[in-house]
């Protein structure tokens, strides 16, 4: 009825079984977060609620910036409910108390108190605490890396610049070192998206034509989910990616992992089915770039955001693409036989 | 009551004179009482759509993975959810509302131009209609209702053409309805009621219409623009080639963010009349609410940019937006806390309105105390674009909207009904909505804070968001099943609602005194406090004995009173037009303009455009200026007044003025496009690039000059006599009209400028579209004049329409001159 040309329902998640949507066990042990008891009794309100979700949460901050704001938001979260319990008590008080008559005086003297005298008091207050969380964007110092991130229908293509002067671009994935000073610098070719990996920090849009900017500080090793914030289209929804934060020392191997080219593999099935008209393996396939850079495909923990990165989610991704992540760019290969697809996975597999 | 066979006389006159056609001649009823209600009840009409496309939103969310609807079918149920609850209810109940109720709260018959009530509400309607029938077809618009490019630009279908013109369309019935609603507080209060004696109702229409001239013009703007990329590939909003999708972004939130505050202040203007009523003493602080209304729309203007606070802006504006935005919560708070004073004051009658004006309160605060938390700007780093905002959004909306008008229609039902909404199902349908509501969106705040995105589609079981989100779908549905027996309650109570009489609430402002009648009362009293029928306990019998002023309609015609702007002194008796077709005709014609041009179908469009134009000269011809039959008429206690006037002391004039100040404020937002890509481009103008020059600029605003010269001298010969002198005055400002429309054309074609090319071209080129269509406008004027002249039915004494072709003559100097001046003089001076 309501979707007219577009009858049937895409099917999201075909098999829950075998092949699930990112996420459950990547939780990060909650002490190690916890250094505050504010933020200990809000985790006590979530864990009531909803079990293990600290790796999108902005109530469990990893960064000392993003514990900052969390320690606003309790704050301001008390405050407003002294206020609202005031107001709505006075209001309440007002409507049923019998008692004698105020003086229109009163009145006025409750409408400058209650609506000018503490209002301008308070919110000048929060607007000195508050202000003074704002970053200070500007290449005042600089950072200890940068990852440039170009935000694309519907995935996140990131790029790190070597030491040795080349770029080593990875997908979907941003890895940082635990402790270091992260500029992330956002761009768009498409439409509007907006990167945001909320234990981490605030959300940034990326916006074409522009070039934003992002300073991340995160302190506490673990993996984050990160998410499109702004709507850009039916695979919004879908557009995810996780951040690993290192040890620095296993970032410095990670990141000399990704600097070589791929592990030796036999890229004919991939080759033959047209992969590499869009899809990079440095040292390989070198045509295309329209999609994300497979170089280290097997080292990453999800496929495009979504999935585990397993062969049988592999398999399913490959087959149907956009059930997984509605109006994907990459076409379905459900067309291939078993033992060419087989094979591509298997290649997939081998570039670690 | 016993009456003289006169009075008896002069009661049924007025009543034939009023009552409306019988049959399906109803529909060409343009009285507000008719009006009004049809406006109300379409517009709750929408929100019921809007109400069940969010019902299906959250049936889609309310397990994980769920795939009840596709995704782009998602995405088009969430964008009409916001499209329709804003533009075709918040909005339009505003304007329902006040057509049907503002009349009898000043003491007039009518609002001064019922046919443009009646225009509004037909546009409202084919609008709304076109809007919501799109998505039965699945091309409704599909890009989030603030319709970011190039998402919205590049990648839409139809839906988004469907939403431009859509919404443009509607956009024309709001600014319209402003204008009537401005004109009816400051030019058709009973005798007496001067402007601070004007119930607080009529203030907060004075500022919303006010705010509605300076929000509602810069996203029409917009929409031009935008509708000018999607059709003629005019870049505005391309990067590469030299567009800018911010400045979209800039030209919506300097409308969005006003808009919720146009929303928000005529619903605490319905509390502003309902509290004191129940209080049962006048409000406490009218001066600090009228001060903080007029402070509440000036303020709401510059805070848009905490729309826009992670678009990567300098920290300095996000600093100064921040500040603003925690500004506006103190004239907000004055109004809540004047309203705690007038109930500490008084003694509260408990009643099923109060228990909305309570709910209200207690959900506003909500909103209002989470608004002041995201207007700090790095929590909103945090919280933006997640159903934190949803929540904080759907708690100032509900609160400070839609809880209010629902204490609004249980107060009011009576006075056009004339029967009581029953108790009993109005409190249990209060306590479903109150409760369902809180506990479909306070959850909210959590399900944001712990990750959840706005838009989404769905999201995976695993993300801890089930059961947050499951609570909020049971909520959802109770708070519908809370409006459905609202709804009911309405219905059932039209028959067996107990008859409510006169003035059931025992209120004191003068809508009370005499409910429900199409020429609202017998006749129209002085008022010589704020509530009259408190202060005068004989005011009622008087005035229904038609001892006031315009007790009859004695020549068979609709009349009502004008007063002055600030004393309220009777100055003329307008006739106002009865039942006709014209409005509708007009209504449908312009539909067509923009329903056929969404399908580029523009031969079908040019023949509606035509079918418009024809019907609007019609309209005007056979119903505004109309010379009567004498010139004066006695009103009563001596009073005699004038049938007809013009210029400033006419309605007429002011509705030109009210309306050439929005449509100002639309060409300076193209202005502000202008110098915006100026801002963004290092070079601008961009080399290499043809611009329009300065020689045809500068003959165009000359010659726009000499037309409004023309107009000037036509009206001034015109009423010293010299009739001939003026026609031909008129004849020649048509040719400079026309003459300075070539010329400005002549400066792109000429200098081979190309509007696709760079957004440079393409906003000079929309900059003299703009010009253009105001030049060829005032040429049809002066035509109307001329002809008018020689029809005999513009004479040296009755000249108002000459007076208003002037007035606009000066808006379109400045568009000419200034847009000259920019578009010319702005690169040779750089």
């Amino acid at each position: 009825m309501l979707c007219g040309g577009n009858i049937s329902f895409r099917r999201l998640v075909p098999h829950q079984s075998t092949t699930r949507l990112k996420g459950a066990d990547d939780c990060i042990p909650i002490h190690s977060v916890i250094r505050n008891r504010r933020i200990w009794t809000g985790t006590v309100i979530v864990m009531m609620i909803g079990g293990c979700v600290e790796s999108q949460s902005v109530l469990h901050p990893a960064s000392d910036d993003a514990a900052a704001i969390t320690r606003l938001f309790w704050v301001m979260t008390a405050g407003a409910a002294v206020i609202w319990i005031m107001v709505f008590g006075a209001a309440i008080f007002a409507t049923l108390a019998h008692r004698p008559k105020s003086s229109e005086r009163t009145a006025e003297m409750v409408i400058l108190g209650g609506g000018v005298i503490f209002p301008t008091v308070t919110l000048g207050a929060l607007l000195v605490y508050g202000l003074g969380l704002l970053p200070d964007w500007g290449p005042s110092d600089a950072p200890d890396i940068t990852v440039r991130v170009h935000a694309e229908q519907y995935w996140w293509r990131v790029t790190y610049e070597s030491p040795g002067g080349g770029e080593v671009e990875a997908a979907n994935e941003v890895v940082l070192p635990s402790g270091a000073v992260v500029d992330f610098v956002l761009t768009s070719p498409d439409v509007i998206h907006s990167f945001w990996i909320p234990p981490l920090g605030g959300k940034m849009d990326t916006i074409p034509g522009r070039v934003n900017l992002l300073r991340l500080r995160p302190n506490v090793p673990g993996t984050y989910q990160g998410i499109c914030a702004e709507f850009c289209g039916d695979g919004h929804a879908f557009m995810a990616f996780e951040a690993h934060v290192l040890e620095p020392s296993e970032f410095e191997r990670w990141f000399a992992t990704q600097q070589q080219p791929a592990e030796p593999a036999d890229p004919t099935a991939f080759l033959a089915a047209g992969c590499g008209g869009c899809h990079q393996i440095r040292g390989l396939v070198e045509q295309g770039s329209i999609g994300p850079d497979l170089t280290h495909f097997a080292s990453r923990s999800t496929i495009a955001g979504v999935l585990d990165n397993t062969p049988d989610a592999l398999r399913e991704w490959l087959h149907d693409p956009s059930a997984f992540k509605p109006d994907v760019r990459m076409p379905g290969y459900a067309m291939l036989p078993d033992d060419e697809l087989n094979a591509i996975v298997a290649f997939l597999e081998q570039l670690e | 009551m016993t009456m003289t066979p006169d009075k008896e006389e002069e009661l049924q006159q007025l009543q034939r004179t009023w009552a409306s056609p019988k049959g399906l001649s109803y529909l060409s009823e343009v009285n507000n009482s008719a009006i009004g209600i049809w406006y109300i009840c379409t517009a709750f009409g929408f929100m019921i759509f809007g109400g069940i496309l969010g019902l299906i939103i959250r049936a889609q969310l309310a397990v994980p993975e769920a795939t009840l609807v596709s995704s782009d079918t998602y995405s088009q149920v969430f964008t009409l959810h916001g499209t329709v609850m804003m533009f075709l209810f918040a909005v339009p109940i505003f304007e329902a509302v006040a057509i049907l109720i503002l009349p009898s709260m000043l003491g007039a018959r009518d609002l001064p131009f019922p046919r443009l009530s009646a225009f509004g509400f037909w546009c409202f309607l084919i609008g709304g209609v076109f809007v919501c029938g799109s998505i039965f077809f699945g091309i409704a618009p599909d890009s989030g209702w603030f319709m970011y490019p190039p998402l919205s630009t590049e990648q839409s279908g139809l839906g988004a053409d469907i939403w431009l013109l859509g919404l443009s369309f509607i956009e024309v019935a709001s600014i319209a309805a402003a204008v009537e609603l401005i004109v009816g507080v400051l030019k058709c209060r009973a005798p007496g009621m001067h402007l601070n004696l004007t119930p607080l109702y009529g203030w907060y229409v004075l500022v919303v219409g006010g705010m509605i001239l300076f929000a509602f013009p810069p996203l029409i703007a917009g929409d031009l623009l935008f509708e000018l990329e999607r059709l003629m590939d005019w870049p505005f909003f391309d990067v590469s080639r030299g567009g800018d999708p911010l400045l979209w972004q800039h030209l919506f939130w300097i409308f969005g963010h006003p808009e919720v505050y146009i929303i928000f202040l005529p619903a605490i203007a319905l509390l502003a009349m309902i509290i004191p009523t129940f209080s049962g003493r006048p409000i406490v602080g009218y001066s600090w609410i009228v001060l903080s209304a007029l402070g509440t729309g000036f303020l709401s203007f510059g805070l848009w940019v905490h729309h826009m606070f992670t678009t990567g802006l300098p920290s300095i504006s996000l600093g100064f937006f921040s500040a603003a935005s925690e500004a506006v919560a103190i004239p907000t708070g004055i109004q809540l806390f004047a309203f705690i004073g007038t109930v500490m004051l008084g003694r509260v009658q408990k009643s099923v309105p109060m228990l909305w004006c309570l709910g209200a309160l207690a959900t506003f605060l909500v909103g209002g105390l989470t608004g002041v938390m995201v207007a700090v700007a790095p929590f909103d780093f945090q919280v933006h674009d997640t159903y934190f905002i949803v929540a904080h959004l759907h708690y100032t909306l509900i609160g400070g909207m839609l809880f209010p008008t629902l204490a609004g229609v249980h107060y009011y039902y009576p006075f056009f009904t004339g029967r009581a909404l029953s108790f009993r199902t109005g409190a249990w349908s209060f306590w479903l909505c109150f409760s369902g509501f809180n506990i479909a969106f306070l959850p909210m705040h959590l399900t944001g804070l712990l990750g959840m995105p706005r838009r989404v589609v769905t999201y995976g079981a695993d993300r801890g968001w089930s059961e947050l989100n499951m609570i909020s779908t049971i909520g959802a549905f109770i708070f519908a099943a809370g409006f459905a027996l609202f709804v009911w309650n309405c219905l059932v109570s039209l028959r067996r609602g107990a008859p409510s009489g006169p003035n059931p609430w025992k209120a004191g402002t003068l809508e009370w005194l005499a409910p429900g009648l199409d020429y609202g009362m017998r006749s129209i009293p002085r008022i010589e406090s704020r509530y009259p029928l408190w202060d005068d306990p004989s005011l009622v019998s008087r005035t229904m004995a038609g001892e006031g002023l315009l007790a009859d309609a004695r020549e068979g015609k609709r009349e009502t009173l004008v007063t002055s702007v600030l004393d309220a002194v009777p100055v003329q008796v307008l006739r106002v037009p009865g039942p006709g077709w014209l409005p509708m005709a007009a209504a449908f014609g312009l539909g067509g303009v923009f329903i056929f041009a969404t399908f580029s179908l523009y031969w079908l469009a040019a023949a509606s455009a035509v079918g418009y134009l024809v019907a609007q000269i019609a309209w005007l011809w056979t119903g505004t200026a109309l010379i009567p039959e004498k010139a004066t008429k006695d009103v009563g206690q001596g009073v005699v007044l004038p049938l007809y006037r013009s210029g400033p002391a006419s309605t007429g004039w002011w509705a030109m003025f009210i309306m050439m100040t929005g449509d100002l404020t639309a060409f300076l937002a193209l202005v502000f496009g202008y110098f915006f890509f100026w801002t963004v481009h290092p070079e601008f103008p961009p080399a290499g690039i043809a611009g329009p020059g300065w020689q045809w600029p500068l003959t165009g605003g000359i010659l726009t000059l000499a037309s409004w010269a023309l107009t000037l001298a036509a009206r001034r010969g015109n009423a010293l006599g010299h009739v001939s002198t003026a026609r031909l005055l008129c004849g020649a400002g048509i040719g400079a009209s026309l003459g300075a429309s070539a010329a400005f054309v002549a400066a792109p074609v000429l200098n081979g400028m190309d509007s696709s090319l760079h957004a440079y071209p393409a906003i000079v080129c929309a900059l003299i579209v703009w010009i253009v269509a105001h030049l060829l406008t005032g040429a049809i004027m002066q035509g109307y004049c001329l002809a008018r002249s020689l029809a005999g039915k513009m004479t040296p004494d009755h000249d108002a329409d000459l007076w208003n072709v002037t007035l606009y003559w000066h808006f379109a100097l400045f568009c000419g001159v200034f847009g000259a001046a920019v578009i010319g003089g702005f690169p040779e001076v750089l």
